[in-house]
């Protein structure tokens, strides 16, 4: 976010350096069922990050101290795969990481009703095949499709989205290199139904003016992942039955 | 590879159906699954690969970056490789450092590269004694049913095959290919009662007793071997495999191309 | 449930989707909103009178007490056995819940792990404690034969419309079926019957969503199986 550079990310048309305008998100790709193990998988393509996610669950909760008499936990492990970035990513959690697992988990946790599952967990897992600013993002879009082709009880899906700031300009969905030489970001998760923000952070140097704009932004965009992710849901379903009818 | 209670119903079905040289899944005794390979699927990798083999699926990408040469080999590359089990293939998997399973995994699986030369380590010198290439082989489990060696193998060998030397991007010079001499295969067999099968899924992998992974190389030559499993095999079943490690080798080997 | 509305279309829907907003009543998987009825789940929208709910597609099964369940014996304690029936948690079975006068460290020698059994849920409790028993008409461990296992959610598909469907399974395969509540369904018969009877089990579970089900099932039990050598023995 503190980074200088001579690059031009915003040009005197408005334009950015991918062809996008301020208000654009990078192209969406979601599919729900991709993997055969998993009680629920996604995975998501944003622009150029590559995202699988999983869920496990409800199963007996491990660590046993972890049990919650009452509802069931939600534990999230986002992890950067080594090749994923351009310098090779060392493999471990790192506190980076950690932290970003921790914001998913308590995202997801209050849409999923949990009091159905006393003293169980839900083991959500993402992993960032390839990663070009956003990921966090893109790993809650992908976790939340996962949830929901787990079949597990929940609310509404969790979109998410960032908006940032680059050049002066408040624009949506920064890439790698506006998030590198911009001057601030803004991730951001919905529950669509009640427009509540269940996942915030912000880096960076905004006026109120700029932090409001790039809210109403992000908030409406969410809106439009929700219905790619509605989208992916239903279409995996429709799927079936059409493989049904070929044969 | 994990432990996970298998119904005497099921296992009992398998080992029946195998007496009769039949599979649950209706493969023959010597009948790899379906094998589906995407290459240079992730762009920040300096190579990728996706494989899956049946229902069981890996993926594997190759960092290049430059790097100091160990003292004992001043001239040639370094070339590592790792593997990680991670929780989203199975639900028997456990997050945390790689366990022995993953360990055991990863060095089968260099061991067959490295040793079958692959990877010609003498054409990632950048500057004698000082600077050469060090390439990292990750591989992730991304989708457990058994055999992950072969998987994994193919994986890693079909992404540095695909890798380009990332000079521009260190003011090293062009980018150029991977410098690649063969294509190291793995074949992998497990016992059940006194039958050997190749490529196992999951539930065979259960209830075997030994299982023995081959790497031959592109002449029919052994380049790397594990045994795995409590239990043994006879020499005569060794021979069994020593021979399908070739055959399916070679057929792999002109799947890939 | 379900079999009141089989000839309802078929609209999937995915949590937070609006289900009414006309004033019904939340059904399963259904809470209100604003005034809305919204689904918690993802499955098929589902309308009983004045209530709309969601019939889930997917996801873990939930035992309720009364339900039929088979299950593998997982671990082996001094005065109880651990069930794993497909549940989020273990399903304890205890000594004083089987057929036989079990002594205090004797278990292994009646069950072992690995084995299989068909048990009755007894209760479930507000923490979803579980407790089953052998102790009823019918339970007992079961041997020989295979086992598939299909989620819970496509048990009804596999039994159909008061029983149609596993009826027709059972006298077209000639084979013993027994369906768990849970998924679990055991087959024992002839080999090659056996396997047909698995693939049509399979079949319905893949085609789970599909119109006319049953005329496909037989379709292909037909094709597979020439029915003139099953001797029609009017099972139920």
């Amino acid at each position: 976010m503190s980074g200088h550079t001579d690059m031009v990310l915003v040009d005197d048309e408005g334009m950015r350096i991918d062809g996008r305008t301020a208000e654009e998100h990078r192209p969406i790709k979601i599919e729900a069922g991709v993997l055969n193990n998993a009680d629920g998988s996604a995975y998501v393509e944003i622009g150029k990050n590559k995202v699988l996610a999983a869920v496990y669950g409800p199963r007996e909760c491990h660590p046993r101290h972890l049990q919650n008499p009452t509802k069931a936990i939600i534990q999230c492990k986002y992890n950067m795969q080594a090749f994923s970035v351009s310098d090779r990513k060392r493999p471990g959690p790192d506190r980076r990481s950690i932290e970003i697992s921790k914001i998913i988990s308590e995202a997801l946790e209050k849409v999923v009703l949990t009091e159905l599952y006393p003293r169980a967990s839900i083991d959500v897992y993402i992993e960032i095949l390839q990663a070009n600013a956003g990921t966090r993002c893109a790993g809650l879009t992908a976790a939340s499709v996962a949830l929901a082709d787990a079949g597990i009880p929940m609310r509404d899906i969790v979109p998410a989205i960032a908006a940032g700031k680059a050049d002066g300009h408040v624009l949506l969905d920064l890439n790698k290199e506006e998030d590198n030489y911009g001057q601030a970001d803004v991730p951001i998760a919905i529950v669509p139904s009640t427009d509540e923000i269940v996942l915030l952070q912000m880096d960076g140097n905004m006026t109120r003016e700029e932090f409001d704009h790039a809210i109403e932004l992000a908030v409406g965009a969410c809106h439009k992942v929700y219905d790619i992710q509605k989208d992916a849901l239903k279409r995996r379903y429709s799927r079936n039955t059409q493989e049904g009818s070929d044969e | 590879m994990s432990n996970e209670i298998m119904s005497e119903i099921k296992r009992d079905h398998i080992v029946n159906l195998l007496r009769n040289g039949s599979r649950t899944d209706g493969r023959g005794p010597t009948d790899m699954r379906k094998i589906q390979i995407e290459t240079n699927c992730i762009e920040s990798a300096d190579g990728s690969a996706r494989v899956k083999l049946g229902r069981t699926e890996v993926i594997a990408g190759v960092k290049i970056i430059p790097g100091t040469p160990f003292g004992d080999t001043p001239n040639l590359g370094v070339l590592t490789t790792g593997a990680e089990l991670i929780p989203m293939a199975h639900n028997t998997f456990e997050s945390g450092p790689p366990g022995e399973d993953a360990i055991e995994l990863a060095r089968v699986v260099d061991r067959g590269i490295r040793e079958s030369g692959m990877v010609d380590v003498e054409q990632l010198c950048i500057v004698p004694g000082e600077e050469v290439w060090m390439c990292f082989v990750d591989i992730y489990a991304l989708d457990y049913d058994g055999n992950l060696f072969d998987a994994a193998n193919l994986a890693a060998v079909c992404a540095l095959r695909t890798a380009t030397i990332p000079g521009e991007q260190y003011g090293k010079g062009e980018n150029r290919p991977m410098p690649i001499t063969c294509t190291p295969i793995s074949v992998t067999e497990v016992k059940i009662g006194n039958e050997l099968i190749v490529d196992p899924n999951y539930d065979e992998e259960q209830i075997s007793s030994a299982r023995l992974t081959v790497t031959t190389d592109d002449n029919g030559n052994f380049r790397a071997m594990q045994k795995g499993g409590c239990g043994s095999i006879t020499l005569d079943e060794l021979s069994t495999c020593l021979d399908r490690a070739v055959e399916k080798g070679a057929e792999i080997r002109k799947l890939i191309g | 449930m379900e079999k009141r509305n089989a000839r309802q279309t078929r609209e999937i829907v995915v949590p937070g989707d609006i289900l009414d907003s006309s004033g019904m009543k939340p059904g399963e998987n259904a809470y209100v909103l604003d005034g809305k009825v919204r689904a918690s789940a993802m499955g098929v929208r589902n309308v009983f009178q004045n209530t709309v709910g969601v019939i889930p597609l997917r996801g873990c099964y939930m035992p309720t007490s009364g339900d039929t369940v088979i299950g593998v014996i997982v671990d082996i304690g001094p005065s109880n056995w651990l069930v794993d029936i497909g549940a989020p948690y273990p399903a304890p079975l205890h000594v004083n819940e089987v057929p036989w006068k079990v002594e205090f460290g004797d278990t292994s020698r009646y069950l072992s792990i690995g084995y299989v059994v068909l048990l009755k849920v007894l209760s479930v409790d507000e923490s979803k404690k579980i407790q089953v028993t052998m102790k009823d008409s019918g339970l007992r461990r079961i041997e020989g034969g295979r086992l598939v296992r299909i989620p819970h959610s496509k048990v009804s598909r596999v039994i159909g419309k008061s029983g149609s469907m596993i009826s027709m399974l059972k006298n077209m395969t000639d084979c013993r079926i027994t369906v768990g509540q849970n998924g679990m369904i055991w087959v024992d018969g002839d080999d090659e019957n056996a396997d047909v009877a698995v693939q049509a089990i399979k079949m319905i579970e893949e085609k789970a969503q599909s119109g006319n089900l049953t005329d496909r099932i037989k379709e292909f039990i037909e094709s597979k199986i020439p029915q003139d050598e099953i001797d029609d023995e009017g099972e139920e």
